[in-house]
């Protein structure tokens, strides 16, 4: 799985404020999507996650830098243009309610690709939708419900209908979970596992909770404001947690076992992310660090192998995490030496 | 006695699609200085209950008892339960925003929640007293921010002040109802920790109200599980996550993503509506153990252990042998 499907090359995202202030939501991102693997992406609110999922659909327009899929330049392309790499693009978002037009029925919902591509007409295209609601495990003869006829799970099966119409080569899924409660959210997570498989997807995963990318992810990119602070294989970023704030988001998620809650290190980070309007000079992670040095204010750190790592495993830090080095103790020192 | 003793809490609203049954026959109790988490799924009836206790649900059919320190919460009248809300039993809720007044500066808030319980307090010393609180919280440059608006502060410090402003009068019970879940996980961390923090100093009682089995298992001495309006299991921490009886219970806990990426197993289908519940065990349709009794007859709370209880007709040992 090393056939790259999607690039992103140090891409850029800017958005206007109603004062002289630019929200930088995507900092400067590289990386690459590998055909049929699950990609995660993780960071708290404001991190740019979900500007950098809607810059790789195409569907903001970058500031500056590239995405290429399959080897051509789709950021600069037309709405035109776009069309036909649309098909092959999908996106699922988090929110079940906000995504389906309540007044239309499921149905017309699912087949809307269809109608916009111009495939598959009348009973042709019922067919089709009722297969596709037979996929994710919709009932077919619910095809002229409408959304609200149907509970928060079976909302999301529909978008994952409507995102499968065209048998796209990649689908970004933006918090498809987070709406849901934990029983139904882990029936969608095996839904998408179960299509990955058949259909031979290739899936970018946005969450906010590690511990659904954890499950889902071949590879995994923490961002933090608008950077990518690690990247690495799921397991090695566990196993060998490199960058201080990667390290920090692990120890602060809740783990459901009472012996681990009670025994494990946790970091608790001082204060809050800084605004993205106005990012800190040098590490952007530079004001909360536990082991902040000197020049971590100074010197912005390049995303890169670290001490003995290969390049599958990149960390943005100036002074990465050995193994097993305890960061609850350490003092942050800004102070030069 | 307990702190808070709840007894056959049952809660019903009229709609007009029918009679919704949130709570039906919920019995807990809250001893002084722990943490009692109630989990459940949207609609379990966790929040409601909550909020009829604290006599905050409106147009709500309401039966039982909750007896706190000697005086009934529901049958009590609004002055009581006014005078006991903010002084004796603090509050804090999922969205902090829609709690703190957009127009008014952090400090007057407290400062006037203070005053309206403690009738002889000066200005001067409920605005000191305001900014010891902030700090106790863990706010920054507390005097300075004291005069800041709400929405000069961030989702996290706005969690932080209405913790100050719930514990401003040192109540002996808190109840906390999802007070992290709109918060990032670094900034979860932090509010949680302020929350075990002030436990401890003061032996405030807390009531806290989750659907995350996580913060379940870093916060709570005593476990309350709901599903459609009713407990399913209850028990301390421990039982709950390693010697669990109820099949809802397993069938979270087996939910939940694995650290391994190996299949989940999730509950099939989606909880009953509480206009027409089923006959029998509220969880029958979704129970991969269920059988007939069950569609017919709904289980009692019965103990099956030590403080421990589980509303199920599956014999203790037998469940337990299919749990490992």
């Amino acid at each position: 799985m090393s056939e790259v499907l999607l690039k992103v090359d140090n891409v850029y995202k800017e958005f206007p404020t109603h004062g002289k202030e630019v929200v930088h939501a995507v900092d400067g991102v590289s990386l690459e999507v590998f055909k049929g693997e699950t990609l995660g992406l993780v960071g708290e609110t404001g991190c740019g996650k979900s500007s950098l999922a809607r810059c790789m659909a195409h569907l903001y327009d970058v500031t500056s830098g590239s995405v290429s899929f399959e080897g051509t330049e789709i950021s600069t392309l037309s709405r035109r243009a776009m069309r036909p790499i649309r098909r092959e693009i999908q996106v699922i978002f988090q929110d079940p309610y906000g995504s389906l037009n309540p007044r239309r029925r499921v149905g017309s919902i699912i087949g809307d690709p269809f109608a916009i591509h111009g495939i598959a007409f009348g009973n042709e295209r019922k067919k089709k939708v009722q297969e596709l609601m037979e996929l994710v495990g919709l009932n077919p003869e619910h095809y002229n419900r409408f959304p609200a006829e149907f509970s928060g799970g079976q909302r999301q099966r529909i978008g994952v209908a409507r995102a499968l119409a065209l048998r796209p080569k990649l689908i970004i899924c933006d918090e498809p979970v987070s709406a849901l409660d934990v029983s139904i959210q882990a029936q969608i997570i095996n839904l998408l596992a179960d299509l990955q498989r058949e259909l031979d997807l290739t899936y970018v995963f946005i969450s906010h909770d590690l511990s659904v990318v954890r499950h889902v992810s071949n590879r995994i990119a923490v961002m933090y404001l608008g950077r990518i602070a690690e990247l690495a294989p799921t397991d090695e970023l566990f196993g060998q947690t490199r960058h201080p704030y990667t390290r920090a988001l692990l120890s602060a998620l809740p783990v459901a076992d009472p012996d681990t809650a009670d025994s494990r290190e946790q970091i608790i980070l001082g204060g809050d992310i800084p605004a993205a309007t106005n990012p800190p000079e040098g590490c952007r992670f530079h004001t909360r660090c536990p082991k902040a040095r000197a020049d971590c204010a100074i010197t912005e750190p390049p995303l890169a192998a670290v001490l003995d790592d290969t390049d599958d495993h990149r960390t943005a830090c100036l002074h990465p995490l050995t193994l097993g080095e305890d960061l609850s103790t350490a003092v942050p020192d800004l102070k030069a030496s | 006695m307990a702190l808070l003793e709840v007894r056959d809490l049952r809660v019903s609203f009229d709609t007009p699609d029918g009679t919704v049954r949130a709570v039906r026959g919920l019995s807990f109790d809250v001893e002084a200085g722990q943490t009692l988490a109630v989990v459940g799924e949207s609609g379990s009836g966790k929040s409601v209950s909550t909020q009829t206790v604290t006599g905050l649900t409106r147009g709500a059919t309401v039966s039982g008892t909750a007896y706190f320190d000697g005086t009934d919460l529901i049958t009590a009248d609004q002055s009581t339960l006014r005078h006991l809300r903010g002084a004796r039993i603090g509050m804090i809720f999922q969205d902090p925003l829609s709690s703190l007044h957009p127009h008014y500066r952090i400090g007057w808030q407290i400062v006037e929640m203070i005053r309206a319980h403690d009738h002889v307090i000066s200005k001067q010393a409920a605005r000191k007293r305001a900014a010891e609180l902030l700090t106790l919280v863990g706010i920054p440059r507390a005097e300075e921010r004291i005069d800041d608006y709400p929405h000069q502060f961030s989702g996290g410090m706005r969690q932080r002040v209405m913790i100050a402003m719930a514990m401003a009068l040192d109540p002996a019970l808190l109840i906390a109802d999802e007070p992290t879940t709109a918060l990032d996980v670094t900034v979860q961390a932090q509010v949680l920790n302020v929350m075990r923090r002030l436990q401890q100093q003061f032996g405030t009682a807390i009531v806290l109200i989750t659907h995350d089995l996580g913060v379940v298992a870093e916060m709570a001495d005593e476990v309350v599980v709901m599903y459609a309006g009713t407990v399913m299991e209850r028990a301390p921490r421990r039982d709950i996550f390693y010697r669990n009886h109820h099949p809802y219970t397993q069938g979270l806990l087996a939910s939940l993503p694995t650290r391994s990426g190996e299949r989940l197993t999730p509950i099939p289908g989606s909880p009953p509506s509480l206009i027409s519940l089923p006959k029998g065990c509220p969880f029958a349709s979704r129970c991969p153990h269920v059988f007939d009794k069950c569609r017919t007859e709904a289980p009692p709370l019965a103990d099956i252990g030590p403080r421990h209880q589980s509303a199920c007709w599956l014999p203790v040992q037998a469940n337990e042998a299919i749990a490992s």
